[in-house]
Parts: structure tokens; C-alpha cells; sequence
């Protein structure tokens, strides 16, 4: 046993001077935490902002211009003025999500009680900004149109007072999400890849036959990469959470970090098993990213890392309990953005450790067979 | 000796600082059989890759066949004339096509009719004795026949001048001895031909007219092979070769001399009985017998492939056996026994040390996991340094060092517990003579002094006559075992060599195929050749390449796995994963009040297809706690007296906390709910009223245009169609031509008429014809899964389509240009498109939301135009009319990164 924990641990060095001795592969995971959170944090933005907006006005009133003047940044950039004939055109082109067109003696009829309509043209294909901006922008007409009537800003039309408060990101910023969930993705892609690549490498110069006729096991071999490797992205995900994501980035981290990482050392585990199963699927570097690859793309996407989970189809969602990425996130939403403690998130370490274990047997009887089988 | 046919004067080549040829001046002598010999990286092959011009030339003089090689249009008048068969058995061949139609691929870059190709195959293949086989797949010939098959393919084309780069490394005596035979046929039928190959076999360098000796990048002697041997005295080459070593490279160097073996009464260390491994239905190993006595050294000597490195994995216990047994020191091997395995050192063929660890860290390394004691650790790695020489570069990482050092610390690692056996594959391959002595000194010590037992692998005859006993092995079997001379009598030959092929005749006799003893001079199909060798496109040659990669990737299951059923499994990932649509938000009520009024503002709730009511909460604190659980998204808190105020109309405060989590979910809940509270409002108004009162004056009329139900799918199916065609069809297209720089074939493209655009069109051909059966897959899909049609013209997505695969293939072909690995292809397209398809094509964002950087990177990648075309057509219901600017904007790009791929790519080698 000794034995055992001593070749782990001396081969799990030997995996980590590897690592350090490969400055492209160190570079890829200081990227990868680094530069990769931020880009696409601060790039992919999914509340409105800058939507164009143009408008036909056929009044030329100064109700009309009131409401113009109300559309303002940075949800919207400042609304063009077009010809009604150009209407179709700037739609079809998309070079606006948002045309609104006032019919002629629209202040007029507003005057008059005759309860005239504006028309808001939506790009319904522009699924991020349609649906939210088109109520920014009905609740921006709606306010003028009454203020404009009452000439009071504080006039409200509903009998009850609504309060919605948003807990856990009150003022609704997507790089909240987006920079943590992209850690967890990025989390995923490097403990594939690390470990599956350092297993293919290994069997690709040979190292790994040479292993084998000294007194070592397969397991040894490959809790000696899982260690290794995993330390690396553990260190590299605490480290991107602590000074890019609280730093840079100024998002506030709610929840408990220690428990985080022992979450996230539960996780790698799995995912590093993972990396080793596919790898021993293929022989060779190019045939393994190619089997990597769509998996990747379906464990970070389909994980509720992009989508939340309830807009996923139920049979998928039952499917995708078998990943432990789904897990994962669930975790790490659960502590790093609600503050949760153990009590709630005890379930999904549990399937973690299981997957974990399950990844581990297979891949260990996978190991032997291809090593037994490759000429 | 008449004239020359290549003439170098002062030619220096530098790979970085390291000088491949160091001012070397050689005039090769026309129309005789010239060698070049020298051990590995002594410059050879880059003499030669010079000389048939596929490496870029650096400073001095080359004239080859009567011309300057740096001048183009020299250089292409000569492909016609050369050619080049590159190091490495069977480097130039295509592994998944057979023996006919890797010829005839040859044939068509020669732009040769139908009928030609035909006749010179029949002819080539009779003369070679590969006649019997044209079907099988060039992957499964030995290396024998694959070398017969690269030599096919180079005399395709009738050249004057035949370059071989070491064809006959690693190929068995008597396959190497037919291969010099078919030369000399070939040569009679053509005897103006004139040969040059570079050989680190010095026993068939005998045999050539003319030898040029090298020696670190400089020529160290010239002249035939009887002079070579009179001016230093020697009987042998391989001794007139070390004669005429520089000083320095001599230093040290004293003949291996091998005390004879006295056997010990012990049982044999290592025993084989009926041995046999199968792979599939090929028997690599078939009844391998043999004994090796303690302390013996003894030798397996045969081709690559021939089962050598089979049987050593089955006694290392790499390998189970199919049958049979393997002793070590009587046991029956096992292989999970740790014990045995500290008895035994291993040395495999390639080098497989940790590149990335100093020489002294590998040994450490070694020395822990052999358990040696802390105590003597230390000790014992010095005393290896100092044993095997390597003191000095005991910090260095082997990858910095020379073969004959790297091989030296092989034997180190494999040594430093002191193990009773060692097993060595090839240990001195591409190792100098004098290193490879100084390797054989450290055996033959090992064995006589330390009583270890030696079982060595080589296919180096002079190698084998100094190990005890020998056993030549062939084609999985053992044909002989006995003393070097012992066999030598038997056969009653006058060298080892003979005695093997000897051997090997015999055992062919009983084989199934009599190699090409049968064939007759070759050279006699008149040539035809087309009058396309100086046309700068010729559609012919294009489609031999695009022919090619379509046969190899129909054979690759798993790249074409990934091509077809890549596009499918990502689109149903993408088209289900990425949704914009919020529905069924669980929430749940602390309502403190029980009215009729909150159970009435309560039904407006659970009334929404867009809220799902989870079990009612008892108080604040619940709601919270199940908030932060996740388990639910909306808390909607009613506090008592809700009822009477609202009567009162009083305005009462209803609290609602959303799970902003998830931002974009909760921004839309918040729509939602003001949407709520207004047609709660106005069901209110009516009740108390009678009738439906405006209080707002003026009415908005909201048009989601394009989509009316507003569902993502619509959206996310033609942007993932646009995402599938660039990632896909490039990182194919990438690896397409970058494999073959990998694996060598690239040389075909360099040594033969054929032009950069034939080249690259012909790879990117096959890509585009695949790209297009996923995009009617995808269609499929979307109309079958999705239920998302065209709405507008079918035609101007069909073309916009065709032009936009056009340039993502040519993107992938551009980004060959500049990797050279398939993983770096691979992963360099990837992160290239993915930004600019993801985040500024209009997938997440709309161009026109884009500012300044993000929408020029967003305009200057295809995908942007493309998601016009792609969501114009499937889901606005466009045409032409308007979209044509962005079938435009593609076509520029597709013949941009074309033209590119075509400037960057360099015919020849750098």
C-alpha cells in the first residue's frame, strides 16, 4: 500500500515536471483561465445592450420626439429615423433588431382619447435581445405616453405595487454567469484534454511499454496522471476565480470557497477519467481530438452551463444526469452564486464520487485491454 | 566516369544553428550507381532531398542533370526526370490504398493516359514480383514489398536520374538483395539512368560503382569501393569507413572483442516454448522455440515486422501470448508478478526515456520505482553516470543529445537495478559505427563480468557474429538457431549474410510466392507523355488528389464518423442545448393573507404557461431557503392585509424575489411578470368597472417579425447549420493536408510535376463534396427534428451555401499552410472560427449591436455573411433580391483564402 501511495506519488511528479517542461501546454491553461474567462465573460453578453433601433415617423409630433429622446444607451444605441418606404428593407437586412413606426396625428389622437397605436417591429430571429427589449421598449412608450397625458412622473397604472427584487445578482449582469460557468467549461475541456493527451503521448513515444515491465501497476500509471493533472487545473480554476473573475472582473463570489474546491477535486477526478477512458479509445493524437471534441461540446453545453436545464427537453435532461459536467454546475451554482452550504449540495457530490469511481473501473479495464491488444 | 549528374560546390545547409552540410563541393558521377554512406545525421538526406530539389536550397552551387536547381523552371523541367524516393519504409506510399491504385495515383501526377498507366503497372508489378498482390492495401505488405512498391512508383514516370534515400533500412538480406537485383535489371533495360542512394549498411555499399563517405556533414572520402578499402588498409568497408574517420571522431574507438562464453551448469534464464501471438487473423509470432543459458548473449537477427519486437514484448510480459509459454529462470511468466520484473531490464526500439526529464532525473526516477534502497540510491546513479559515460550530460535533457548517448542512457535506465536478463530490441539502430562499438564494449562487459543475461535484437549482421548464439527469424518463424559460424557452416556459406538468405530462400520455396525472380528488364512502355508538363493547371493531376483523399477518407471510419455524424450530434446538442426560451419557471407562494383578492392575483400565476407552481411556502424564510436551493426560480411573497388594502385601493406591495442566477432567465421573468401584473390589472379594471378602460393612451402594436411564436429554435437551427459548415468542413480540410506532411507523402507533392493549386484544390475538393451532404443532412434535420422549413428562396441557400463551404474549406486549407501537426490543424482552426462563428457572426449578438473591433472581426470572417443568408432564407423568407451582396462578400473570401493558401504553400521543403 505504501508502495502503491509511493509510485503515485513519484510518477505523479514526474507527470508534473512533464507538464512544466511543455511551456505551449502552460501556456494553453494560463489562457485558458486567463484571457479565455475574460473574452468571453465580457464579449458574450446576453442582456441588452446597444440594440439598434430605427423609427418611421409619420407624426413628426412632439410626443413622438419625446419618446425618441427616451430611447437611450446603453440598452439601445440612438434611433434612426427612416423613410416608411425602407422599412422592410433595414428588417430583412438586419441592420436593425427594433424599427417602431408613429402613425401620422398620432399626438393628435393621443390628445383626443382616441387611443392611436404604435407599431414596434421586432427581428424575432434575434433571440438575446427581441423578447427583453421589446418590453424595455413598451415600458419606455408606455411611461412617456402617460407621463405625456398627466404631465406627472409618478403617476402608476396598477392598483398593486409589484416589488421584484433580484437575489444573487441584483442588477441581472451576465458576466456574473457567464465568467463563473466559463471556468467550469474550461475546467472540463483542460482535464480532458491534459490527461488524455499525457496518456497518448506516453504511447506515442513508448514510455508507457517501458512503465509497464517495471514494477508498476496500471492504476498507479493512471492516478499518477489524475493527481498531477488535477492539481494543475485545480490551482489554475481557484487561481482564475480569485483574480479574474473577483479581481478583473469585480463579481462577487457568494458561497464557500473551500467546499467549492473539494467539489471541484470530486469532479476532476471524473472528468480526468474521462480525459484517460476516450484516450484509450484512439491511438493517436488527431484521432483522439476528434473524438474529444463533440463530446466536449455536448458535456459544457447541454450542462446548464449555457442554457438552464428547464429549457432542455426532459429526455435530454435525464440523459444528461450521466454527465458529471450537469453535476458540476449545479454545485458550483449552487455555492459560488447562492451562498449554499453542504446540506444542499451533498446530492451532486455523491453522483460525483460515483461517476467518478464508474469512470475509473472502466477506464483501468479499458487500459489493460488496448495495451494487451496494440501490436 | 564521364560526366556529372549532380555537382555541388561549396553547399552549406543549416537547420538552425546545427549545420546539416558544411561547405561541401562532390561532383556524383552520370549513368553509374553512386552511394552516399554514413551513419545517421552525418547530412546524406539532405544532400539528396537537395540534389531532387524538394528542400529549399541555402548558399553554394548545385547543378543537377545539366542545370542550376535553384532556377524554377529548371526545377521543373526536372521533375519530369527525377525521381525521389524519401527515408523510411514505404514513406511515400498511401497505407490505405492497394498496390494498383497507389500506382496508378502515381501515374495520374504524371498526367499519364489511361491506357499508359495501365501498361506500365502490369509491367512494373511483373518486374517487381508484386504482381499477386495488386489488392491488398499497401499498410499490410513487409517492409520488403513496401520498399519494391516505393520503388514502383518512383520509376513510374521513366526518370533519368533515380534518387533512394536508406531504401533497404530494416528490410531482411535476402528482400534487400532482390531489391539491388531489380536495380540492376532496371539499369540494363535503361542504362543511362543514373542512381544515387545513401545506405547505412556498408556490406551493400559493396556492390555500388561509386562511394562518397560522410562524416558530419562533410564528404570524408570519394571513389569505388575497392579503393576505398586499399587506401586504408581494411578488409571491410565498415572498417575503411572508421579508418578514414577525422581524428576526433575516432578518439576512444578500440575493436569489440567478445571472450568466449563459458556456461554456467544453471538452468536457461529465459526459455520459449511454442510461442505464437495472433493479431486478428495475422500471425506475428508462430511457434517460436528457444533457450538462452545464464549469462549467454544471444542474438534475434531479422527484418522489421518480422516478430522480433512480438516475441520480447511476450517475454517482458507487455504481451500476453496467444499460445504457448514464456519461462524466465524456469517460472512460467507472469505478469502482474512484481518480483520478476525487477529480475529483467528492458530496452525498447524507439527511444523511450522522458524527453522532458534531465538524463540524471530519468535515471532517479528509474531508481525509485525499482525500489533500490535510499541508502544506495545515490550511489548507484552515479556509478551508471559514471559507467555509461554520461557524466557530463547528466543535466541535459536527452532530446539535446546524440542517438549513440541517448542510446547509451537507455541502457543505464535499464540496468541501474541490476537485473539478471536484459532484453534489448534494436538497441544500435541509426548508430554510428564507432558509438555503436562502444555500446557492444558495455554489453559484452555486462555479460562476461556481471554474469547478465543478454537477449539483443539487431539487424546488423556484424552485430550478430559477435553474440553467442543466434536465431534468424523471418516472417513470425525462427528459421535457424546456433553459433554466428556454426550457421554460417551449415549453409556452408562464406558470410552470415549468405547463410541467411540462404535461409530465407528456402523458406520463401515453401511459401506461397516466388519474388520477382521471374521478371524481365523493365523500361520498355513507350512513353507518351502529355503535353501537360508545363501547364500551370491541369485538371488531371488536381483529380488524382481529390481521387485519393476521397478512397482514404472512405477507408477512415473514424474521420469520416466525425464528418457525417459529427454535424448531426452537435446540431441536436446545439438546436436543443442553446434556448432562449423561458418557460415553465418554477415558483412558489408564501401568501400571508388568504383573501379572495390574493388567491384571485395568484391565478394569473399558475394560469401562465410560462410559470410552473411548486408546493405553497409557510413563511419568508422558506422561500428563501428553497430560493437558494435552486429549487425554485420565482418566490412571490402576499402579506396579510393584502386583501383590505387593495379594496381600500391602497396600492398594496406584493414582493417577488427572482433567482438572478442565472441573469438572462431572471431579466425574462421580470418581463413576464410586469406582463402579469398588467393583465391583472386590467381583469381588475373590468371587474370593478364592467367593461375594458384603457388608463394609457395609446396602444402598442408589437410585430415579432420573422418568428411569431418567438421560439429559439427558429433561430438557433439556421445559426448552427452556419456554425457546423465552418468548423467541420475546415478542421477536415486542415488535417487533410497536414497529415501529409506528417506522415511523409508530402514528398510525393514536392518531387513530382504537380502545382501548388492542383494540390491544394484536389485536397479541398473531397472536403466540399462532404461539407455538402452534411448540409442536406442538416436540412433533413431541420425539417424532420426541428420543424423549421425554408421560408424563403431554396436556390439562394443553396448557393450561398456552396459558396460559403468553398470558404470555410479554403480557411482550413489556409491554416494548413502554417501548422505542421494534426493536432495543431485541428486545434488552430478551431479556436480561429469559433470566436468569430460564436460571438460576432450574429449567433448570440446581432451584428448591428456589435461596435467597432467586434463587427469588423465579426465582417471579416465568412460566418457573419453566411448567418444572413442562412436566417434570411430559412426564417425571414428572402431571395436574392436581397441577400446577393452576401453571397458576394463569400465569394471574395473563398477565392481570398484560396489564392492565400496557394502563395503560402512552398513547393519546396524549408
Amino acid at each position: 500500500m505504501t508502495r502503491w501511495l509511493f509510485n503515485i506519488w513519484l510518477l505523479g511528479v514526474k507527470e508534473l515536471r512533464s507538464l512544466l517542461a511543455d511551456p505551449i501546454l502552460l501556456l494553453l491553461v494560463a489562457y485558458m483561465f486567463s484571457v479565455a474567462i475574460y473574452a468571453v465573460a465580457t464579449g458574450a453578453r446576453t442582456e441588452v445592450r446597444n440594440a439598434a433601433v430605427a423609427y418611421v415617423d409619420l407624426d413628426q409630433s412632439g410626443l413622438t420626439g419625446r419618446i425618441v429622446e427616451a430611447i437611450l444607451p446603453p440598452e439601445f444605441e440612438a434611433p434612426q429615423g427612416i423613410d416608411l418606404s425602407e422599412l422592410e428593407q433595414v428588417m430583412d437586412s438586419g441592420d436593425f433588431v427594433f424599427v417602431l413606426s408613429f402613425p401620422p396625428r398620432f399626438e393628435a389622437d393621443v390628445i383626443d382619447g382616441n387611443y392611436p397605436s404604435v407599431q414596434l417591429n421586432v427581428d424575432a430571429t434575434a433571440m438575446t435581445q427581441a423578447g427583453n427589449g421589446a418590453i424595455y421598449l413598451q415600458e419606455i412608450i408606455t411611461a412617456e405616453v402617460t407621463r405625456f397625458i398627466t404631465g406627472d412622473d409618478t403617476a402608476s397604472s396598477l392598483p398593486i405595487d409589484l416589488v421584484v427584487t433580484a437575489h444573487f445578482n441584483p442588477n441581472l449582469q451576465s458576466i456574473w454567469f457567464t465568467s463563473v460557468m466559463q471556468i467550469i467549461n474550461n475546467v472540463t475541456i483542460l482535464a480532458v484534454l491534459l490527461t488524455g493527451a499525457a496518456l497518448i503521448r506516453e504511447r506515442e513515444h513508448g514510455t508507457i511499454e517501458h512503465l509497464l515491465v517495471m514494477p508498476v501497476n496500471a492504476s498507479e500509471i493512471m492516478l499518477a496522471k489524475i493527481w498531477a493533472n488535477g492539481l494543475v487545473i485545480v490551482i489554475g480554476a481557484v487561481l482564475s476565480l480569485w483574480l479574474v473573475v473577483q479581481g478583473v472582473l469585480q463579481v462577487p463570489v457568494a458561497g464557500s470557497i473551500p467546499l467549492f474546491v473539494a467539489g471541484t477535486v470530486l469532479y476532476l477526478v471524473a472528468v480526468t477519467g474521462l480525459g484517460i477512458l476516450l484516450a484509450t479509445f484512439t491511438t493517436s493524437m488527431p484521432q483522439f481530438g476528434l473524438l474529444v471534441i463533440p463530446v466536449l461540446v455536448i458535456m459544457n453545453l447541454l450542462s446548464g452551463s449555457t442554457t438552464p436545464m428547464e429549457s432542455i427537453p426532459v429526455w435530454l435532461q435525464t440523459i444528461m444526469q450521466a454527465s458529471p459536467s450537469t453535476h458540476f454546475v449545479a454545485f458550483a451554482q449552487a455555492i459560488l452564486y447562492r451562498g449554499a452550504g453542504l446540506e444542499t449540495v451533498w446530492t451532486d457530490m455523491v453522483v460525483m464520487a460515483s461517476l467518478s469511481a464508474f469512470f475509473f473501473a472502466v477506464s483501468l479495464l479499458r487500459f489493460r485491454q488496448t495495451m494487451a491488444t496494440s501490436q | 566516369m564521364t560526366s556529372s549528374v549532380v555537382s555541388l560546390s561549396g553547399v552549406t545547409h543549416r537547420y538552425g544553428e546545427i549545420a546539416a552540410l558544411e561547405n561541401v563541393s562532390l561532383d556524383v558521377p552520370a549513368g553509374c550507381m553512386a552511394g552516399l554512406i554514413g551513419p545517421d545525421g552525418v547530412g546524406k538526406s539532405t544532400l539528396l532531398a537537395l540534389s531532387a530539389g524538394v528542400r529549399r536550397f541555402q548558399t553554394g552551387d548545385l547543378q543537377v542533370l545539366g542545370g542550376d536547381i535553384r532556377s524554377p523552371h529548371h526545377r521543373k523541367a526536372c521533375t519530369h526526370r527525377i525521381a525521389y524516393m524519401p527515408q523510411g519504409l514505404g514513406r511515400n506510399l498511401y497505407p490505405t490504398l492497394t498496390v494498383a491504385e497507389n500506382l496508378d495515383f502515381f501515374g495520374r501526377l504524371f498526367a499519364q493516359p489511361a491506357a499508359e498507366r495501365r501498361a506500365r503497372i502490369a509491367d512494373l508489378l511483373q518486374a517487381t514480383g508484386l504482381d499477386p498482390f495488386p489488392d491488398r492495401p499497401a499498410g499490410k505488405l513487409s517492409g520488403g514489398m513496401k520498399q519494391k512498391l516505393s520503388l514502383c512508383s518512383a520509376l513510374i514516370h521513366d526518370p533519368d536520374l533515380l534518387i533512394l534515400d536508406e531504401p533497404t533500412t530494416g528490410v531482411d538480406p535476402l528482400s534487400r538483395q532482390q531489391f539491388w537485383d531489380l536495380i540492376d535489371r532496371i539499369r540494363e533495360g535503361r542504362p543511362d539512368m543514373s542512381v544515387i542512394v545513401a545506405t547505412a549498411y556498408m556490406e551493400e555499399a559493396e556492390r555500388f560503382d561509386w562511394l562518397a563517405a560522410m562524416s558530419d556533414g562533410q564528404v570524408i572520402a570519394t571513389g569505388s569501393p575497392a579503393e576505398l578499402r586499399e587506401r586504408t588498409g581494411q578488409e571491410t568497408l565498415d572498417g575503411a569507413f572508421i579508418a578514414m574517420l577525422p581524428e576526433a571522431a575516432r578518439a576512444g574507438h578500440e575493436e569489440v572483442r567478445v571472450p568466449p562464453f563459458a556456461p554456467t551448469s544453471d538452468g536457461p534464464a529465459v526459455e520459449a516454448k511454442a510461442l505464437t501471438r495472433k493479431f486478428g487473423d495475422f500471425t506475428a509470432v508462430d511457434n517460436v522455440d528457444f533457450k538462452i543459458a545464464k549469462g549467454e548473449i544471444f542474438g534475434f537477427l531479422g527484418s522489421n515486422g518480422c516478430g522480433k519486437t512480438t516475441t520480447m514484448k511476450m517475454l517482458t510480459g507487455l504481451l500476453p501470448a496467444s499460445s504457448g509459454e514464456a519461462l524466465l529462470f524456469g517460472e512460467p511468466l507472469d505478469a502482474g508478478d512484481m518480483a520478476t520484473r525487477q529480475r529483467v531490464g528492458y530496452m525498447s526500439q524507439s527511444f523511450s526515456l522522458y524527453s522532458e526529464l534531465t538524463v540524471r532525473q530519468n535515471l532517479d526516477l528509474h531508481a525509485d520505482l525499482y525500489r533500490l534502497p535510499k541508502e544506495t540510491r545515490a550511489g548507484r546513479v552515479a556509478e551508471m553516470l559514471e559507467t555509461f559515460e554520461l557524466v557530463e550530460e547528466a543535466d541535459e535533457r536527452p532530446e539535446s543529445l546524440p542517438l549513440g548517448l541517448r542510446q547509451r542512457l537507455q541502457l543505464a535506465v535499464a540496468v541501474i537495478h541490476s537485473p539478471e536478463v536484459l532484453i534489448l530490441d534494436e538497441p544500435t539502430s541509426g548508430v554510428d559505427p564507432v558509438a555503436r562499438d562502444a555500446f557492444w564494449r558495455l554489453l559484452v562487459g555486462l555479460s562476461r563480468e556481471q554474469g547478465v543475461t543478454i537477449f539483443v535484437s539487431t539487424h546488423f549482421m556484424n552485430e550478430a557474429e559477435r553474440c553467442d548464439r543466434i536465431s534468424l527469424m523471418h516472417a513470425g518463424r525462427v528459421l535457424a538457431i546456433g553459433k554466428p559460424d556454426e550457421i554460417v557452416a551449415a549453409k556452408g556459406a562464406t558470410s552470415l549474410n549468405d547463410a541467411f538468405i540462404s535461409y530465407l530462400r528456402e523458406a520463401d520455396a515453401d511459401g506461397d510466392a516466388p519474388l520477382g525472380e521471374t521478371a524481365q528488364p523493365v523500361g520498355a512502355v513507350p512513353a507518351h507523355r502529355a503535353d501537360s508538363r508545363d501547364r500551370l493547371f491541369d485538371p488531371a493531376r488536381m483529380w488524382a488528389f481529390a481521387r485519393r483523399e476521397t478512397t482514404e477518407i472512405l477507408r477512415d471510419p473514424l474521420r469520416l464518423a466525425f464528418a457525417l455524424l459529427g454535424p448531426v450530434i452537435l446540431m441536436l446538442t446545439f438546436g436543443y442545448g442553446i434556448s432562449f426560451d423561458v418557460e415553465d419557471l418554477p415558483y412558489a407562494v408564501a401568501d400571508q393573507d388568504q383573501t379572495a383578492e390574493s388567491r384571485e392575483l395568484l391565478r394569473a400565476f399558475s394560469g401562465s404557461r410560462f410559470f410552473e407552481e411548486q408546493s405553497p411556502a409557510a413563511d419568508t424564510e422558506d422561500l428563501d431557503a428553497r430560493l437558494r436551493a435552486g429549487e425554485i426560480a420565482i418566490a412571490i411573497e402576499i402579506p396579510s392585509g393584502f386583501g383590505r388594502a387593495l379594496l381600500k385601493g391602497e396600492t398594496p406591495e406584493v414582493r417577488v424575489a427572482l433567482d438572478a442566477a442565472m441573469p438572462f432567465r431572471a431579466e425574462t421573468a421580470r418581463g413576464y411578470l410586469q406582463g402579469l401584473a398588467l393583465s391583472y390589472m386590467e381583469s381588475q379594471v373590468e371587474q370593478t368597472y364592467g367593461e375594458v378602460v384603457d388608463t394609457s393612451g395609446a396602444g402598442i402594436e408589437t410585430r415579432y417579425r420573422y418568428n411569431q411564436s418567438f421560439q429559439s429554435v427558429n433561430a438557433m437551427v439556421p445559426s448552427v447549420i452556419m456554425m457546423m459548415l465552418v468548423l467541420i468542413p475546415s478542421m477536415m480540410a486542415a488535417m487533410g493536408v497536414v497529415r501529409e506532411k506528417e506522415t511523409g507523402a508530402i514528398a510525393n507533392f514536392r518531387s513530382t510535376p504537380v502545382t501548388r493549386g492542383e494540390f491544394l484544390l484536389g485536397k479541398q475538393l473531397p472536403y466540399v463534396v462532404i461539407a455538402l451532404i452534411s448540409f442536406v443532412t442538416l436540412l433533413a434535420m431541420s425539417y424532420l427534428v426541428f420543424d423549421v422549413p425554408i421560408k424563403g428562396s431554396v436556390a439562394a441557400l443553396f448557393l450561398g451555401t456552396f459558396i460559403y463551404i468553398l470558404a470555410t474549406t479554403g480557411f482550413g486549407v489556409l491554416v494548413s499552410t502554417f501548422t505542421k501537426t494534426q493536432v495543431a490543424a485541428t486545434f488552430a482552426t478551431a479556436v480561429i472560427a469559433i470566436i468569430p462563428a460564436v460571438n460576432f457572426s450574429g449567433l448570440l449578438v446581432p451584428v448591428s449591436s456589435l461596435s467597432g473591433g467586434a463587427r469588423l472581426f465579426g465582417l471579416g470572417f465568412p460566418a457573419a455573411w453566411y448567418q444572413q443568408i442562412s436566417i434570411g432564407t430559412f426564417t425571414k423568407g428572402l431571395g436574392f433580391a436581397e441577400l446577393w451582396v452576401n453571397h458576394v462578400a463569400l465569394a471574395v473570401f473563398a477565392v481570398l483564402f484560396v489564392a492565400a493558401s496557394i502563395l503560402l504553400l512552398k513547393k519546396q521543403e524549408a
